[in-house]
């Protein structure tokens, strides 16, 4: 379990939680792997977990009838995958790939909720960090959207 | 000012609407450029348009082209042996000389890695007065991604490249997502870094505002810019940018210098 928390303690979104604060949530996480090509989660299904990526990638995608699968973001070591966990109706918006072999931290959604219900400073900390990467993430896809290379640059 | 006439020797076609040109000059007379300048082109009849240079030093004159309207269609369509118009090298290179000690993170967007090619080459060629340099680039999709197998090879020769893509399909095995994103992983050291940036300005502006959470002051900070350039030499003032001319003070400028002007809209 220290390493655990170690290995928690060494990402960005983790780096500045309080040490009873880590020690906590990493009561509520486990080490998982998956294979290359291995769905984690698919949309709609109950999100009762977030991952820490700690090598390899996931691909965030969307099933686009009669396009397949669609890759909308790639996350990688360090990034944290998933907050559907944190909220109501607590279901994945996304499938999550494996693109590569990959090595996971999971934490259990229900048992952090669970804590963080019980310790409020708690929950405002992994809230605080949770809405950061929610800002990252919208920011990139603000940017996505923008379709900046649809526009021709003269090189 | 007056075109100089160089045969088209080889053609590539790098993307569906991108080629890159080889061209010799008639006269025998190679042609001496910084990296970031760029030509007037214009195969004849169809106009002149401003094209970055994309190729070394040595060699033939090197442009990588996309055809988005008439002028660059033209030049597109040139096959070998035809004979093509070149005015040129204008404008501001980049800064590479000034950046030697220092680590370097290159940024690219597009078919902006053309006119950047020239500044990976020119480091590449003295590899070791640089620190570690990073190459960022970014495209629509995998198909639309230029320089393939220089990419490979850069990587080969110590640059730490990282691709990354707006959207794939489950074939890409390598990043989707934009660009500043890329900017958080880079292996540079901040305090003593410089950037190069070439691409979409709203790609460059978020990519700064990265740069900058890394420790990259604008100061240190350098972009090539587009605009409607028509002359080349400063007279026509189509090009303006603040109180400077993009074809004679730029196109690649410090971004201290540029930011005042790019907070005004519509300039």
């Amino acid at each position: 379990m220290r390493q655990l928390e170690e290995l928690v303690a060494e990402s960005p979104t983790f780096a500045a939680l309080a040490p009873a604060h880590l020690t906590t949530i990493v009561g509520c996480a486990v080490n998982q792997h998956a294979a290359a090509g291995e769905m984690l989660f698919r949309e709609g299904t109950p999100a009762d977990r977030f991952f820490l990526i700690r090598e390899g990638r996931i691909a965030l995608e969307i099933d686009a009838p009669g396009r397949g699968p669609l890759t909308i973001e790639t996350l990688q070591a360090g990034d944290v995958v998933g907050w559907s966990w944190l909220f109501e109706p607590y279901r994945w918006h996304l499938d999550g790939r494996a693109v590569s072999s990959t090595g996971l931290v999971a934490f259990d959604g229900a048992c952090l909720r669970a804590k963080c219900e019980a310790d409020h400073e708690l929950g405002y900390a992994l809230m605080q960090r949770f809405a950061e990467c929610l800002i990252e993430r919208l920011e990139a896809t603000q940017l996505q959207l923008t379709d900046v290379y649809g526009h021709p640059r003269v090189a | 000012m007056v075109p100089a006439l160089f045969t088209l020797v080889a053609k590539r076609q790098d993307t569906l609407d991108t080629w890159t040109l080889e061209l010799e000059p008639r006269s025998g007379a190679r042609l001496a450029f910084a990296p970031g300048q760029f030509t007037m082109l214009s195969a004849f009849g169809t106009g002149e348009v401003p094209i970055s240079i994309s190729g070394g030093a040595d060699g033939p004159l090197t442009h990588t082209v996309r055809a988005v309207g008439l002028a660059t269609q033209a030049i597109c369509d040139a096959q070998e042996g035809d004979v093509l118009t070149v005015r040129g090298p204008f404008g501001r290179p980049w800064p590479v000389e000034e950046l030697a000690g220092a680590d370097v993170v290159i940024v690219a967007g597009g078919i902006g890695l053309a006119p950047l090619r020239p500044a990976i080459l020119a480091v590449l060629a003295d590899r070791e007065r640089y620190g570690r340099v990073a190459l960022l680039y970014g495209g629509r999709s995998p198909d639309q991604l230029l320089f393939g197998d220089d990419l490979r090879s850069w990587a080969d020769l110590g640059i730490d490249v990282s691709v990354t893509v707006d959207s794939a399909g489950p074939e890409w095995l390598g990043h989707v997502g934009v660009v500043p994103r890329l900017v958080h992983r880079a292996a540079i050291a901040g305090a003593r870094a410089g950037a190069l940036l070439c691409g979409p300005e709203i790609m460059m502006r978020f990519t700064v505002a990265a740069l900058a959470e890394r420790d990259i002051l604008a100061e240190r900070v350098y972009a090539s810019m587009e605009r409607n350039m028509q002359c080349g030499i400063g007279h026509c003032g189509h090009c303006q940018l603040g109180p400077t001319l993009v074809c004679r003070d730029g196109p690649v400028y410090r971004w201290s210098e540029l930011e005042p002007w790019l907070q005004i809209r519509e300039l």
